[in-house]
């Protein structure tokens, strides 16, 4: 498999799964009134700040043989997790949590409140307000999580490294080729790859942001008003 | 009947302190018997925060809270039924209408567990009472303002609610509009009878719907009663203002004449003395009086031959017209405002300057603490 089409199958499944584990977290977070929820906000957004090491280093330990993740997935499965897509999915699950999260509670909170509680004296449950309020009136930040997670998935090198190692067709992803590339002087290849990237991502954050800005909505995004 | 009627009256009793200002708290019982029930008080009296307990959006401290024999909440038996289960409709300021949905889904929106032929029955016959069949397929963002708050009002009452609540839904309208929305309000409600609770500080819609008037100010019930007896003797100065009391004057009693049902007032600094309604009172007591702008007569010459007791001489500070209303400052050694007619300005040559006469009523000043 090429490393290009590795690079978005990985993103891709990072990007789903980031959607549907992000949205109850978000919705914890924007909507509860615990008071410590700040600890878990503070382990939401962890990834923005640490070295890709740092957490590609503890990946890789958890994940290896004599480690929790890596004895468990052993168990389950009879293979180990190190060095493997599903190892490389679950640390970059971990490592884009907050370009999931964040835009998601975002656009939770921004929902007037007197909608949730219109809604709940009208009979609805919270099941049916977050499908027929909350869900639709923040399309734009789950359009928004979706494809910053993509975005930040394909981009990523440290973590990669430190965990997936450099596997052709398991592991090598876009973003590692460029690298070996540029150690084995082929600056024709990496300059390839690299302008792959950098229009992918520029991109992606047009449309991040044209959709925030209302410059452009897609048709399924649309209802008058807003 | 009237065992009927009654069986279904909110009755409320709370106790809440607001979470961000220690010092406030909601201390009211309220009933609302079938029948639109005014609460009325200026902004931050408590008046949202009741109905928020009563909808279940909030949780009073103490206290109980039922609608006929059904009981919605009561602190010492440990009953809290949830919003959703209450069949109390609300409508708020806001209107709170979902803007993604159409009007006709909108008006669906609570109807969940009743099936299609019933159901449809129900939409045509609240799009048909309240006016709105033509915009069932518009967005909120394309109707106007008094379209969005017949939709608001007709979302809420097309699930057959037990009750309803309503926070100045008809803020920002015309009065013209307003009258016509009321009209279909009154109109549903004769055929349901449900107890609606029913929130402003507008004088007007007062006078066009009230049957009964809650006063509140500051988390207490101040009076209640027929609007002409709540708002016309108001007895707080918050709720005088609030009422459209334009002139609110210290003073200092002078004397009680017992005997003529009067005291004499003394006016700020002033040697402005006039004369009010015997009250618990007695001289040199500071007190407060409250007279409406419209209940002064204005004169241009010393007036003779009248009933009224107070007659006082002063100078025109200044004149204003709003609309169909000329609003007089007039200087008697303390300022009183003074509404008149533009006719009537024309007629007395009314200018800044010009020395005038007042005339009050004894019994057009109030007492208020």
């Amino acid at each position: 498999m090429s490393s290009i089409s590795l690079s978005f199958e990985l993103a891709g499944c990072v990007a789903v799964i980031l959607l549907l584990t992000g949205m109850p977290i978000a919705y914890w977070l924007a909507y509860s009134n615990w008071r410590s929820k700040f600890l878990l906000e503070s382990i939401v957004a962890l990834p923005l700040v640490l070295p890709p090491t740092v957490l590609g280093f503890y990946a890789s330990l958890a994940m290896g043989p004599r480690g929790l993740l890596g004895k468990l997935w052993i168990a389950l499965f009879g293979h180990g997790l190190a060095f493997t897509f599903g190892g490389l999915v679950l640390a970059s699950v971990v490592y884009s949590f907050p370009f999931a999260v964040q835009p998601l509670i975002a656009s939770f909170e921004g929902i007037d409140r007197k909608l949730l509680d219109a809604s709940a004296v009208l009979g609805a449950g919270r099941w049916r307000t977050f499908r027929r309020v909350i869900l639709p009136l923040s399309l734009p930040g789950v359009v928004t999580a979706l494809v910053l997670s993509f975005a930040h998935t394909l981009g990523e090198f440290g973590v990669v490294l430190m965990v997936g190692g450099n596997l052709a067709g398991v592991t090598r992803t876009v973003s590692i080729e460029i690298y070996d590339h540029v150690e084995a002087l082929e600056y024709g290849e990496a300059n390839q790859l690299a302008l792959l990237l950098l229009a992918i991502a520029f991109g992606v954050l047009c449309l991040v942001y044209a959709v925030n800005r209302r410059v452009w909505t897609p048709a399924w995004l649309r209802w008058p008003g807003k | 009947m009237a065992r009927e009627v009654n069986s279904s009256s909110l009755v409320a009793s709370i106790r809440k302190q607001r979470p961000e200002t220690a010092s406030f708290l909601l201390d009211v019982s309220a009933e609302a018997p079938p029948g639109i029930t005014i609460l009325f008080g200026p902004s931050g009296a408590g008046k949202s925060t009741l109905l928020d307990c009563v909808a279940g959006l909030a949780r009073p401290d103490a206290g109980k809270i039922a609608i006929g024999e059904e009981v919605l909440f009561d602190s010492e038996m440990h009953v809290e039924v949830p919003p959703q289960k209450r069949r109390v409709a609300y409508v708020f300021q806001t209107l709170a209408l979902f803007p993604h949905l159409t009007v006709e889904e909108n008006i669906q929106y609570g109807l969940t567990d009743i099936s299609g032929q019933d159901r449809h029955a129900r939409i045509e016959e609240i799009l048909e009472a309240f006016h709105i069949g033509k915009l069932r397929n518009q967005k909120p963002a394309q109707i106007s303002g008094g379209e969005r708050q017949r939709t608001a009002l007709a979302r809420s009452l097309v699930t057959e609610p037990r009750m309803l609540l309503l926070d100045e839904p008809l803020t920002g309208l015309d009065a013209e509009l307003k009258a016509a929305i009321v009209e279909d309000l009154r109109a549903w409600n004769a055929a349901k009878r449900i107890p609606i609770l029913y929130v402003t500080h507008s004088r007007e819609e007062v006078d066009a719907l009230g049957e009964r008037v809650i006063a509140i100010d500051n988390g207490r019930v101040v009076s209640r009663g027929a609007p002409m007896e709540v708002l016309d003797a108001p007895r707080r100065k918050r709720l005088a203002l609030a009422a459209g009391f334009e002139n609110l004057l210290s003073g200092t009693v002078l004397d009680l004449r017992e005997l003529d049902g009067v005291m004499r007032i003394r006016l700020g600094e002033s040697q402005c003395e006039i004369e009010v309604p015997l009250a618990h009172a007695s001289a040199a007591d500071a007190v407060q009086i409250a007279i409406r702008a419209g209940d002064i007569l204005l004169a241009s010459e010393r007036p003779r031959g009248l009933s009224a007791r107070n007659i006082l001489e002063g100078r025109m500070l200044s004149l204003e017209q709003r609309g169909a209303m000329c609003i007089a400052r007039v200087d008697c050694g303390v300022t009183f405002v003074v509404h008149v007619t533009p006719g009537a300005v024309r007629a007395l040559e009314l200018a800044a300057e010009k020395r005038v006469w007042l005339v009050l009523k004894t019994h057009s000043c109030h007492l208020v603490d």
